[in-house]
């Protein structure tokens, strides 16, 4: 099995997934604490439609994604605000929207590109070595953002009001985490593709959260169950001749459910 | 004299065609243990949330320490505020001694961490409130009057000159109410300005030194014995309020067909 690791293209795999397996963990903590999963899954969806635009346009499909997706984050968030709908109305209009551009972006290409098929599930044996210095100096400024503003982003999931009130700019932090949660989702297409992405982003973390009471535990945990999951998912798809992306998930779902089964929260629930 | 805590003057608050406070002219002096009390829609919240600048007025002035709420800056720790209905999931992984330190996240600032300072004084705010033992236990593991004491530490943590609580007592029992009053009662003699929204009439009686009783305007205040007379507490809750005397305790019983509401 070790020899793998002798290959370049598994040695960039490895490092990928040691990479999003950690981002995503740690943004996924706010998701599923703070109820984002479906933004979360909206602005995976936003990033088809700047994949789709880099094709067009000739530009690296990840750069065009991140300029996508951040537009997408700040258009939910401004729209939820402004036009008097609930969140998660506006979420569905830029998730069909998006989604809709990215088809009518390959139309225009006049060709089917195979290429896109990558973004859509993944590839992460075809993680180049730009792809890799992309990965890292996002994953960079993420986890650099979350540790800033550690504990403005831990009040604002807590008790946003409260937060607002006692004068913090719960608004502007509000915003910072779904432009961080953007970051993390375009880093992570080109390993677990589009449609997946988000379930790396919440599975970790809801494991943690059955484990512990603790925020911080709970984020350590999410990051160790996250790394298990992106390497052992990768491992097991070389060896079963599997796709790298839906071996990833599948493995952080065994952990999910292994860890509700373990659940001191649900064997105190019962008691 | 010293100079007031906190003063409206003639302060009018409208959410969109509905008036909600009208008219109000009311000053908090340092030092004094004041309640609001009212029926359901009288405006209390309303006042105390204009208090802190949370609402903007239609017409009137608030001043906060002098000044108007919205510019007292980092002077925002001088204010301990316990709001009605706090969002909290009881599952979030936080203990206790971590939910009473985010009162000093604010003054603390953006990006910097917590310092012993801040932590002796999230710890000192748990002790006033009489959980120290409680510090590492989750949020959700607690009752609800305990709960109460946590969200009251996290108000004190800033160390505050005047502290607001809006309904602190809803949904707890009455041994709990008591327990919380006797709690304010004593920040009062340390030296600490409350303002207590409640509508539990006797126990506020109890221990305030003075009631603002609101109807919308704000329609008696002075020392809970002389304001609590019958024609105030009609002209609150309406011609069927009875006032029911308990040896020392005022007592209302409000009857309206089909209901009973204290």
């Amino acid at each position: 099995m070790l020899e793998i690791l002798g290959y370049g293209f598994m040695q960039r795999a490895l490092l990928a997934s040691v990479l999003i397996g950690t981002v995503t963990a740690i943004i996924g903590v706010y998701v599923v604490l703070r109820g984002l999963a479906f933004i979360g899954a909206g602005i995976a969806h936003a990033s088809f439609g700047g994949v789709a635009l880099g094709f067009l346009l000739g530009v690296n499909p990840v750069l065009s994604a991140v300029g996508f997706c951040l537009a997408t984050a700040w258009g939910i968030s401004w729209t939820s605000q402004h036009a008097e709908i609930r969140e998660d109305t506006a979420i569905g209009i830029f998730f069909a929207a998006t989604m809709a551009l990215g088809v009518l972006f390959i139309g225009l290409m006049g060709q089917y590109n195979v290429d896109l098929f990558g973004y859509l599930f993944g590839s992460v044996l075809s993680v180049t070595a730009d792809d890799l210095w992309l990965t890292a100096a996002l994953a960079v400024v993420v986890v650099a953002i979350i540790g800033l503003f550690f504990k403005e982003l831990l009040f604002i999931t807590f008790d946003p009001e409260m937060a607002q009130v006692s004068g913090l700019p719960a608004r502007g932090m509000y915003t910072l985490l779904l432009s961080v949660m953007a970051l993390t989702v375009v880093l992570s297409i080109k390993v677990v593709g589009i449609i997946l992405v988000s379930a790396m982003i919440v599975i970790p973390a809801a494991s943690a959260y059955q484990l512990t009471e603790d925020f911080r535990v709970m984020m350590a945990l999410a990051v160790a169950i996250g790394n298990v999951a992106a390497i052992g998912g990768l491992l097991l798809s070389y060896r079963l001749d599997t796709a790298s992306g839906a071996t990833m998930v599948l493995t952080a779902t065994v952990i999910f459910f292994a860890s509700a089964l373990l659940s001191p929260r649900r064997r105190r629930a019962r008691r | 004299m010293a100079a007031p805590i906190a003063e409206l003057c003639n302060v009018t608050v409208r959410y969109q065609q509905l008036v909600a406070l009208e008219d109000v002219t009311l000053t908090v002096m340092p030092g004094e243990f004041l309640a609001l009390i009212g029926p359901n829609g009288s405006g209390k919240t309303t006042l105390v949330k204009a208090m802190l600048g949370l609402v903007e007025p239609a017409s009137g002035t608030v001043r906060l320490f002098g000044r108007p709420p919205q510019d007292l800056g980092r002077e925002w720790a001088r204010v301990g505020y316990v709001p009605q209905v706090v969002h909290i999931d009881p599952r979030f992984p936080i203990r206790v001694f971590d939910v009473v330190l985010m009162g000093r996240y604010a003054q603390i600032g953006l990006v910097r961490r917590p310092g012993a300072r801040d932590r002796e004084a999230a710890r000192v705010a748990l002790e006033r409130v009489g959980l120290s033992e409680l510090a590492g236990r989750q949020i959700g593991r607690l009752s609800g009057g305990q709960r109460q004491r946590v969200l009251v530490a996290r108000a004190l943590a800033t160390e505050p000159e005047l502290l607001i609580l809006d309904e602190p007592t809803t949904g707890v029992d009455v041994g709990t109410t008591e327990g919380l009053f006797e709690l304010l009662e004593a920040f009062h003699e340390q030296g600490m300005t409350v303002v207590v929204v409640s509508h539990d009439v006797g126990v506020v009686a109890q221990h305030v030194n003075r009631v603002a009783c609101m109807n919308r305007r704000l329609v008696a205040h002075g020392r809970p014995a002389e304001v609590m007379r019958p024609e105030v507490l009609e002209c609150m809750y309406g011609r069927e309020a009875a006032l029911v005397a308990h040896g020392d305790l005022p007592h209302i019983v409000v009857r309206r067909e089909g209901s009973a509401e204290e």
